[in-house]
C-alpha cells in the first residue's frame, strides 16, 4: 500500500514538473539594448564590485535605449549552490545580448558559457584567456593599467611613513596580484630615494595574503586580523589590494586610539569616505566610459576577441569621462606631500620615472631586468614571482 | 485511514506552508515589494524552461541522497549532524581519484562514485567511533567533524590541489571530462546522478519499511536499552547506521564534484547536508515524503535568484521560506501533540 502511495507521489510530482515547465515567460523588450553584469562580490561594496555596478549605471545613462541586469556574490561562499552558467542562462531569458563577467575568478567559467552561447559577446575583465587562446572567439579581455595607481599608491605610502615600514593587504596570489603588489613597491621605493633622501634599502615593504578577494570566514584570513597584525609588526601604512575596506577601517579604529597610521584602500573612487582622515588617497577604476565603448563595439558586432589593457589618461589620470584608472587624494595628506605626488605623477606621464625598469631582481634573487632594460606587456602582465625587497609569499 | 487522519496529515502539511507564505508576504510586503510578483517570480524562475527544470532536477539529487541517508540515522534514533562532513569526505575521496589517476570513463566514472561512497562510509565510521567507543555524543562528533572537513577542504583547494595559475575560491582544475557524469542532451541534468538518487531514496525506503535491519534499527531508535536486552548489538547497528548514511551522504558530495561542479570547490556540499535535516523533519521521518519536501526545496532555490535579476529583492528571502516552513511544521506539529495530549 504504501509503496503504491509513493509511486503515485512521485508520478504526480513529474506531472506537476511537466506542467509548470510549459508556463513560460518571454520578455521581449523592444529596441532596447540588454546586458547583463556579473559581480563577485556585493553591488555596495565600496570597492571592486561597486566599481563595476556604477560603471554599468553611467553606461545606461550615456547610452540610452539601455538597460542592465547584475546579479552580485557569485561566488561559491555566498551562493555555494548557483554556478555561473546558471547565473549567465538567467541574464540571457531576461534578454541580455551582452556579458560582462568582472572577477578573475570567471575566468574558466567565462569560457565554458561563451562556447555555449556563440552569438553573444562576453567581456571577460582582468583576464587573459581571449589572448592565451583558452577562451572562445566571442570573448574579449579588458584590464586597466592599475599597476601605474598602485605605484602612486605606493608614493603616497612611502612620502608619509614614519616607521619606514608600509603592509601590503593582499588577496589572493596570481600574476595580476603580484604585478600590482609589486608595483606599489616600486613605487614606494622611487619616491623613499628620490624625494625623501633616505635609503630604499631601509624601507620594509610586507604582503600579507589574505586568500581571496575578500573575507569569506572559515576560508580566507580574516582581512581585519591581517591589518591589525601588520599594524602590530610596526607598519604605519596599509596599502589594499582587495575588493573590500577592511584596511582603511583597521587604521581608522587604529589612529581613534592615538596610533599614527594611515591607510590607502582600493578600487572604488569613494573609498577614502570610510576613514577619511587617516585616508592617503585611494587607486581606483572609473569602468564607465570604457563600458559604453565596449558596449557600443559589441553593439555593431565589431568585438574582436582581444585582450586589452588600458593606460590612465595621463593628461588628467581623474578625468571621469576619459581615464579609466586614477588617483584620488586623500585628506590625510600635507600640502607637500600633494605637491610631491603631483611630481611623481607627472613624471610616471612623461615617462621620467618608469615602473618595470632595471636592475631589477626577483624576490628569490634571480635576475628580472638588466640596468636599464625595460619590462615588457607580457612579462609585467605574467609577473612570476615579488620583487626582490619585498617580504611575503610569491606563490 | 480514516478521513480525520487524512485531514490531520493535510493540515499538518498545508498549514505551516501557509503561514510560512504568510510569514514571506509581510517580509516583502516591509520591504516595499509585491508579494504577489515576488512568489510569481520565484515559480516562474524555477519553472519557466527545461532548463530550468533541469537544474531542478540536479538540486534535488544531493539533497535526496543526504536525505535518503539521514532517515537510516533517524531511524536508529541518531542525530547525525555530520551528514556535511560525510558528504564533504565523499566529494574529497573522488577529487583525490581524479587527482591521482587518469582512464576512460567506463572506468573513471564507476571508480569516482565508489570513491565517493567508501570516502562518506569511512567518515561516517568514524564518527561512529567517536559515539560508540570515545562516548562523544554523535551531535558533537558529527558537528566537529565537519569542521575538520571543511578545513580539510580548503586546505587541498589551496595547498596541494591548487591550480596552476594560483589558488583561488574557484576551486580545482576542472576534471578531465572523462569524469563528468553524463548529461541528458544540452541540459545540465545528469540522468546517472537522478538515477542514483532515486533509486537511494527507494532503497532506503524498502530497507526502513520492509527488512529485518529496517526493524532492527528501528527498535534501537524507540529503545535502544530494551533492544540491547533483546540480544540487538546496539552498537554495531548504530556503526552501520553512520556507515550507510555515510556511504549515500558520499555519493552526493560526489556527485557535486563529477555532475554538477566538474571540480572540487570550497562548500561543495552547498549546505545541502544541513538542509537534508530540515528536508527529514519536514517529511516526518518518511521516506515517501521526501521526495515532494525536496522538491519544495530545490524548486525555491533555483527560482529565488530571480528575485534579485527582476526585483533587486535578496534572493535568500527562498532561504527565509524555505526555514520558516519547517519551523512551522515543528510548531503546529508541537501544538497538534500538546492539544491531542489534553483532550486524551
Amino acid at each position: 500500500m504504501r509503496g503504491r502511495g509513493a509511486a503515485k507521489i512521485l508520478v504526480g510530482l513529474l506531472l506537476v514538473a511537466l506542467l509548470l515547465s510549459g508556463c513560460g515567460t518571454s520578455g521581449g523588450s523592444g529596441e532596447e539594448f540588454v546586458f547583463g553584469v556579473v559581480l563577485v562580490g556585493p553591488y555596495n561594496d565600496h570597492g571592486w564590485s561597486e566599481a563595476h555596478y556604477r560603471a554599468a549605471e553611467y553606461a545606461v545613462e550615456k547610452l540610452g535605449n539601455a538597460r542592465f541586469v547584475y546579479l552580485d556574490k557569485v561566488n561559491a561562499a555566498d551562493r555555494p549552490n548557483t554556478t555561473l552558467e546558471q547565473v549567465i542562462d538567467d541574464m540571457v531569458n531576461e534578454g541580455a545580448t551582452m556579458i560582462l563577467t568582472t572577477s578573475d575568478d570567471f575566468a574558466a567559467d567565462t569560457d565554458v558559457v561563451a562556447a555555449k552561447y556563440p552569438d553573444i559577446p562576453f567581456v571577460h575583465i582582468s583576464g587573459d584567456h581571449a589572448k592565451t587562446g583558452a577562451a572562445p572567439a566571442n570573448i574579449a579581455n579588458f584590464m586597466g593599467r592599475m599597476e601605474y595607481g598602485k605605484a602612486i599608491a605606493g608614493c603616497a605610502a612611502a612620502l608619509k611613513t614614519q616607521t619606514g615600514a608600509i603592509g601590503y593587504v593582499g588577496p589572493l596570489i596570481n600574476s595580476e596580484t603580484r604585478r600590482l603588489a609589486s608595483a606599489a613597491y616600486l613605487g614606494a621605493r622611487y619616491c623613499y630615494d628620490t624625494y625623501r633622501s633616505s635609503d630604499a634599502q631601509d624601507l620594509r615593504f610586507v604582503v600579507n595574503w589574505i586568500g581571496f578577494w575578500f573575507n569569506i570566514p572559515g576560508v580566507t584570513l580574516d582581512p581585519t586580523d591581517v591589518s591589525g597584525d601588520l599594524i602590530n609588526s610596526g607598519v604605519d601604512v596599509l596599502i589594499s589590494g582587495i575588493d573590500t575596506t577592511e584596511a582603511i577601517v583597521v587604521a581608522g579604529q587604529r589612529a581613534d586610539r592615538g596610533e599614527q597610521v594611515w591607510a590607502i584602500p582600493y578600487d572604488f573612487e569613494d573609498a577614502c569616505s570610510v576613514k577619511p582622515e587617516v585616508c592617503l588617497g585611494t587607486p581606483y577604476f572609473n569602468w564607465g566610459p570604457s563600458y559604453v565603448r565596449l558596449i557600443e563595439r559589441a553593439r555593431k558586432g565589431e568585438q574582436d576577441g582581444q585582450l586589452e589593457w588600458e593606460a590612465p589618461y595621463w593628461k588628467d589620470i581623474n578625468d571621469s569621462e576619459r581615464s579609466l584608472v586614477g588617483f584620488v587624494e586623500g585628506d590625510a595628506l600635507t600640502q607637500e606631500e600633494r605637491d610631491t605626488l603631483h611630481q611623481y605623477i607627472a613624471d610616471l606621464a612623461s615617462g621620467k620615472a618608469k615602473l618595470f625598469v632595471g636592475p631589477l631582481n626577483y624576490q628569490d634573487g634571480s635576475s628580472f631586468l638588466a640596468d636599464g632594460a625595460e619590462a615588457t606587456d607580457d612579462e609585467i602582465w605574467n609577473l612570476p614571482q615579488l620583487l626582490e625587497g619585498m617580504e611575503g609569499a610569491s606563490n | 485511514m480514516t478521513v480525520r487522519d487524512l485531514a490531520r496529515k493535510l493540515g499538518l502539511g498545508v498549514i505551516p506552508f501557509a503561514l510560512a507564505v504568510v510569514t514571506s508576504t509581510v517580509i516583502i510586503l516591509a520591504l516595499g515589494a509585491n508579494p504577489i510578483e515576488a512568489f510569481g517570480n520565484v515559480i516562474g524562475g524555477a519553472y519557466e524552461s527545461w532548463a530550468k527544470v533541469a537544474d531542478i532536477a540536479m538540486a534535488m539529487v544531493p539533497l535526496l541522497l543526504a536525505s535518503a541517508g539521514m532517515l537510516i540515522t533517524f531511524a536508529a534514533g541518531l542525530w547525525n549532524i555530520g551528514v556535511e562532513g560525510q558528504m564533504l569526505a565523499g566529494a574529497l575521496m573522488t577529487t583525490w581519484l581524479v587527482e591521482s589517476i587518469e582512464g576512460p570513463a567506463a572506468v573513471m566514472l564507476p571508480l569516482s562514485v565508489l570513491a565517493g561512497v567508501a570516502g562518506g562510509a569511512l567518515w561516517g565510521v568514524l564518527i561512529g567511533l567517536l559515539r560508540v567507543y570515545g562516548g562523544v555524543n554523535e551531535i558533537f562528533a558529527g558537528l566537529g567533524m565537519n569542521f575538520v572537513g571543511s578545513a580539510l577542504t580548503n586546505y587541498l583547494i589551496f595547498g596541494p590541489w591548487k591550480p596552476e595559475r594560483g589558488a583561488t575560491m574557484s576551486g580545482t582544475d576542472p576534471f578531465p571530462l572523462e569524469v563528468w557524469m553524463p548529461m541528458i542532451g544540452h541540459t545540465r541534468a545528469s540522468w546517472l546522478a537522478l538515477l542514483l538518487a532515486i533509486v537511494a531514496i527507494a532503497v532506503v525506503f524498502i530497507i526502513l519499511r520492509d527488512t529485518q535491519w529496517g526493524l532492527v534499527l528501528k527498535a534501537i531508535g524507540l529503545n535502544p536499552v530494551a533492544a540491547n536486552r533483546m540480544g540487538v548489538n546496539t552498537n554495531r547497528h548504530l556503526m552501520l547506521a553512520l556507515m550507510a548514511c555515510g556511504a549515500l551522504a558520499g555519493l552526493g558530495g560526489s556527485l557535486q564534484t563529477t555532475a554538477i561542479y566538474h571540480r572540487l570547490i570550497p562548500q561543495i556540499t552547498g549546505g545541502n547536508g544541513y538542509l537534508a535535516q530540515l528536508v527529514v523533519l519536514l517529511s516526518g521521518l518518511r521516506a515517501q515524503w521526501v521526495p515532494l519536501v525536496v522538491l519544495f526545496f530545490a524548486s525555491v532555490q533555483v527560482g529565488s535568484p530571480r528575485l534579485e535579476l527582476r526585483m533587486q529583492l535578496d534572493s535568500s528571502l527562498g532561504g527565509v521560506l524555505q526555514g520558516s516552513v519547517v519551523l512551522f511544521y515543528l510548531l503546529v506539529n508541537g501544538v497538534r501533540q500538546r492539544l491531542g495530549a489534553r483532550n486524551r
